[in-house]
Order: C-alpha cells, then sequence, then structure tokens
C-alpha cells in the first residue's frame, strides 16, 4: 500500500514568511530540474524540492544532501515560467536545515573561519609572501590584521547569535 | 562618471590569487580610475555559504561592509561574482524592505555604523569597465594585443538573477565578449558557455567531488572549441578551474582573471600580475 504523507501547512507558511513568498506559484512544469547543472551529475531534482517545500515535508527535506546540491547558479530562475524565486527558497530552507542541526564539518569550518577572521579561508604564510613580493601590504587591508574592526565583526555576529547557529541545536 | 571607487577585496583574490588584487589596482590606475581601499570591510559574506546558514548574519555582516562605504560616500567595486552578488542582493533586499534596515541599523548600531541605502551603489569592475569607461578608452591603452583563442567564463553571479541585476541578458550576454575582444584575444564560443563553473552555493567545500564533475564538463567543452586560455571574472570560479586540472587529468587550459589579462594587454609588468600563484601554468 503507497504511503500518504501528511501535508504540513505550518511549515509550508514558515517559508513564505522568510521569503518565499513565491513557493505557491510553481504548478511543477520541472524546467528548474531540466535546467539545473547539479542535477546533470547527482540525484537532486529541483522541482521535486519545490514540491515538497509546497507541502511542507519538513522531515523529507532539512536531513537530505539533495537541498546542498544547488550551487545558486539561478538557472532555473532565470527560466521558471512562474518567476519562483526558487534559490531564494533553497536558501532559506538551508537556513531551516542548519537551525535543526544538519550542517556538514566543512561547512561548519567555513563558517568559524569568516567568524573569527573576517574571510572565509585563512592567509598563509606562502600566500603572505607573495603579496609582499607583489608590492601589496602583508596583510590586506580588510578586518584581518585590523583588531578594531575584528572586534564589530565579531561583536555583530554575538548579536545575531551565528555561533550558536553554526555550533547546531 | 564616477573617477573613485571604494575596492572591495573579498576573501580568494587577496588571500590566494593577490595578483588578481594587483593587476586590478594598477589596471584602474591606467584607466584613471581611483580605487580606494575599503578599510575593515570583510567577507562579503558568501552568498553560497553563510546565506545558506543563517540570512539575518548574511544581511547583517554585508550591511557593514555597504555602510563602510556608505560612510565614504563611494560606490563599491567589485572584483569577483561572489561578492558582487552578495553586496548587490543585500542592497536590494534593503531598499525594498525598510524593516530589514530597520533590523540591521539595530545591530550596526552596537558598532558605531548606520545605512540609510539610496547613495552608493555596488557594482562589478567588468560593468564599470564597460559602461563607465568604455570600450574606446580600454582600445587605446592596448600595448600587447593578446591574439589567443579563449574561452569567457561569466559564472552566475554577474548577470543573474538579472530581475534585479539587469546587466545583460542572462542567456546570452556579450558585455564580457566585447571586454575580452577590446584588448586583442578572440572569443569563441563553447557549448554550455552560461553553466556554472561548479564551486558555487558552498558545493566545493561540501561536495568537492560533484563540483568537479562540473568544472570537467566545462573543461572538456573549453577544450573541443580549442581555447587556449580561460578568462573569469571571479576569483573563486578561477580558482575551481585552476585548481580542479591538478586533479582531473588531461587538461592544462591556464585561467586568468579579466584583471590580469587587462595588466598584460597594458603592458604593466608580467611579474606585478602574480601568474606564479596559478597552479596551471600561464605561459603567453
Amino acid at each position: 500500500m503507497a504511503t500518504v504523507k501528511e501535508p504540513n501547512p505550518q511549515f509550508t507558511d514558515l517559508i513564505i514568511k522568510s521569503g518565499g513568498k513565491t513557493l505557491n506559484l510553481c504548478y511543477q512544469c520541472g524546467t528548474c530540474t531540466a535546467s539545473c547543472p547539479s542535477g546533470r551529475q547527482t540525484a537532486f531534482r529541483t522541482r521535486k524540492l519545490i514540491r515538497k517545500a509546497q507541502l511542507g515535508l519538513k522531515e523529507d527535506i532539512l536531513p537530505f544532501d539533495d537541498l546542498w546540491m544547488c550551487t545558486t547558479c539561478y538557472t532555473c530562475v532565470e527560466r521558471c515560467p512562474r518567476q519562483v524565486d526558487i534559490t531564494d527558497i533553497i536558501m532559506i530552507l538551508r537556513n531551516f536545515a542548519v537551525k535543526e542541526g544538519y550542517m556538514a564539518d566543512t561547512h561548519k569550518k567555513t563558517a568559524s573561519s569568516m567568524m573569527n577572521t573576517g574571510h572565509t579561508i585563512p592567509l598563509t604564510d606562502d600566500y603572505k609572501g607573495m603579496r609582499k613580493k607583489l608590492g601589496l601590504s602583508e596583510q590586506p587591508p580588510t578586518v584581518l590584521g585590523d583588531a578594531k574592526a575584528l572586534e564589530d565583526w565579531k561583536k555583530i555576529m554575538k548579536i545575531t547569535g551565528f555561533d550558536k547557529i553554526i555550533g547546531g541545536k | 562618471m564616477t573617477d573613485k571607487y571604494a575596492l572591495f577585496l573579498g576573501c580568494i583574490a587577496p588571500l590566494r590569487y593577490p595578483g588578481i588584487e594587483k593587476a586590478t589596482r594598477e589596471v584602474f590606475k591606467a584607466l584613471d580610475v581611483d580605487l580606494v581601499d575599503l578599510e575593515g570591510a570583510g567577507c562579503c559574506p558568501a552568498p553560497g555559504v553563510i546565506r545558506s546558514f543563517d540570512q539575518t548574519t548574511w544581511l547583517a555582516l554585508a550591511a557593514r561592509n555597504l555602510a563602510l562605504a556608505e560612510k565614504k560616500g563611494l560606490d563599491i567595486i567589485t572584483i569577483c561574482n561572489g561578492c558582487f552578488g552578495s553586496l548587490f542582493d543585500a542592497a536590494h533586499i534593503l531598499h525594498e524592505d525598510p524593516a530589514k534596515v530597520k533590523e540591521v541599523n539595530k545591530i550596526l548600531k552596537e558598532v558605531g555604523l548606520e545605512y540609510n541605502g539610496g547613495k552608493i551603489k555596488v557594482r562589478h569592475f567588468a560593468d564599470v569597465l564597460h559602461k563607465d569607461i568604455g570600450i574606446e578608452k580600454i582600445k587605446s591603452k592596448v600595448v600587447n594585443p593578446l591574439q589567443y583563442k579563449v574561452a569567457v567564463h561569466y559564472g552566475c553571479h554577474f548577470a543573474k538573477p538579472s530581475k534585479i541585476k539587469q546587466l545583460d541578458d542572462p542567456e546570452r550576454p556579450s558585455i564580457l565578449d566585447e571586454l575580452v575582444e577590446a584588448v586583442g584575444p578572440k572569443s569563441v564560443n563553447y557549448r554550455d558557455k552560461m553553466m556554472c563553473c561548479g564551486a558555487g552555493g558552498g558545493l566545493r567545500t561540501r561536495a568537492n567531488d560533484i563540483a568537479m564533475k562540473m568544472t570537467e564538463e566545462k573543461l572538456a567543452n573549453v577544450k573541443k572549441a580549442g581555447a587556449q586560455f580561460i578568462i573569469d571574472v571571479c576569483p573563486f570560479c578561477h580558482l575551481q578551474y585552476d585548481r580542479t586540472q591538478k586533479d582531473v587529468p588531461g587538461y592544462d587550459i591556464p585561467v586568468i582573471h579579466m584583471a590580469q589579462l587587462y595588466g598584460l594587454a597594458f603592458g604593466l609588468p608580467k611579474e606585478h600580475m602574480g601568474l606564479e600563484a596559478h597552479v596551471v601554468p600561464v605561459k603567453l
């Protein structure tokens, strides 16, 4: 016997309220799936993800890798005949996944680097040397090496609770 | 025309391919445009990762970067599609939603900043070259026309989402091809030219095997078209193409950021283009 999944309208509403106001415009034509460069390489099917989001099937969305296969290339958004903000909706769903503790360790590393240094990647001695050789400042004139700027940077994330968010539940 | 911009560096250019930063500074100097450092700016923050993790944090940090430029009264110029996408989108969201401006300003107040919006623009350097400086002036600076066959990679966040960017046709753009051909090379057509490099959306960080499959698809098409170089306008696409070729056998197509291409064509010192940071050697 086929299993029928119960829709969860509360979750659908939450997606819509979080910026996904075009979610229910989707009429499941599949142009997104056909346009998706990631879908060529993976089992990720954009149309299915959007359908699940319309039905609010939270448990079918948040724990799964598929949600993270989108490269945010916007090709589907450009071609969508209903002008659904597909990429934005995917990012909203990812925010919920992270809040529920579904976050890859490699992503946690990127997030911590961004939080602690101001950049997603570290500045190593090799690249410091290369910068110097080019006549650039050893450290770029960014948050790096600017104590006050870094303090402000971290303060913002203290207010938004980013450290707790990336720490999982 | 504005002849002064706040240079937004981002992460990959200054920290992995500093030649792109150096080339940008020198090329714009040669074009009589003043690039001022945006001291204390941070990550844009990256749209595919940080925005995917927490939109509130993403918007607040982007607003801080925007506020720093607003304080200087200067438009931001970016040398990366990711930074451009992030800062442009953030400025757009804040422009459309006064409640969000209030929300971010409540946070920014704690660090002595405020973002009002509407005063400064977020620009991509290629758009500035094309629209503000113009092909004619660019052509007048060329002393070393690089007559190679090249594959132009637009990347995703340059013209898309076109609804808000309104820079060029998202499926059949021409700006970058025109800019490349203005300094000598011939831009060849190739299959799936507008396809993503594979790195975005946190895919490189999370599942690089899949990202690399996408990159390999692009590389195969570039090779088939007989292109001698890949020209990009985004250090992240640049890194993805350059580093993937180390792990995927059969390719040695050098990757050059448009600022570096311009530096070479303008006859600026080759050693200032930082080409030794590239994994695939750039032989000219």
